[in-house]
């Protein structure tokens, strides 16, 4: 008779569940703290660092390749994008250091930077 | 064999169908890449009830297709990336015989996103991407779990009529 849930799948389910908090801490670990810049890259390279204080439209690329990101409060969103899936408009903003709005197909990526870690808030999430 | 041809062209035509609803169903989260995966039902029923080279053929056909309807090429890297990866960890767990569908299909569904983690790490070539991995983890987790509970509930009523060879 197959048995459909056994001792051995709680040790293996377990184990699983382990290793993903542990992924978790280790990736988040010391909390969220609140950046001053956005830094944004495509296809790797660096293109532009902006300040997260000053309200701003930034456009990314040109021609069919097009990333628009506004900066307004304190944080990022991207507002529109030529890829053809709208990911990264859809993702929540972003204010949090390290933090980072990813667009696949047009290989932008716009990361939270601080300048200073000693004189930031402390988010405790 | 016959049999298994048409088993597996039903298969197939199954999963596509699975992938074209998962898009018209939205995940109002605000995190890309998190998907149901109900195609993936198919892939794990197609491992138990048929076999490891069945279910390659119809993951690799099904990702190709997929990917050439309602995505680009960019999408199908992903997709094949995780979907061989996640195969490729369910069938060892498969061999050992000791786990059930459901630990299987989780281990899956998390490796399957890893397995795109690492495409998306060398493709846009930005270390930061990883700070989606434990939320995509959690994320294949627990559609995972929901894929391994009705995968092993199909295969439980009808496996048995599928086993051709």
């Amino acid at each position: 008779m197959y048995k459909r849930f056994g001792k051995n799948d709680c040790i293996f389910i377990g184990f699983l569940a382990l290793f993903c908090v542990l992924v978790c801490v280790w990736v988040y670990k010391g909390g969220a703290v609140t950046g001053s810049f956005v830094t944004v890259t495509v296809d790797g390279k660096e293109v532009g660092t902006y300040s997260l204080l000053e309200e701003q439209t930034i456009t990314i690329g040109e021609g069919e390749h097009v990333n628009i990101i506004e900066i307004k409060g304190g944080k990022a969103y991207m507002i529109s994008a030529s890829c053809p899936d709208q990911l990264c408009v859809n993702q929540n903003e972003i204010c949090y250091d390290k933090q980072s709005i990813i667009c696949l197909p047009n290989k932008v990526v716009v990361t939270v930077t601080s300048d200073n870690e000693s004189d930031v808030d402390i988010i405790i999430r | 064999m016959k049999k298994k041809t048409a088993y597996l062209g039903v298969m197939l035509a199954l999963a596509l169908i699975c992938s074209y609803v998962e898009v018209l169903i939205p995940i109002p989260i605000g995190i890309p890449g998190i998907k149901l995966g109900l195609a993936n039902i198919v892939i794990v029923f197609a491992l138990y009830s048929m076999g490891i080279k069945e279910a390659l053929v119809l993951s690799i056909m099904r990702v190709t297709i997929s990917g050439f309807m309602f995505g680009n090429v960019i999408a199908i890297a992903y997709s094949l990336a995780g979907g061989l990866l996640s195969l490729l960890v369910m069938y060892l767990l498969k061999k050992t015989d000791k786990l059930s569908c459901i630990s299987i299909s989780i281990a899956g569904g998390i490796f399957h996103n890893i397995g795109q983690m690492i495409i998306a790490t060398i493709l846009v070539d930005n270390y930061y991407v990883l700070y989606y991995v434990p939320v995509l983890m959690i994320a294949g987790f627990i559609t995972g779990a929901c894929i391994g509970v009705v995968a092993q509930e199909v295969f439980l009523r009808i496996g048995k009529q599928m086993r051709v060879r």
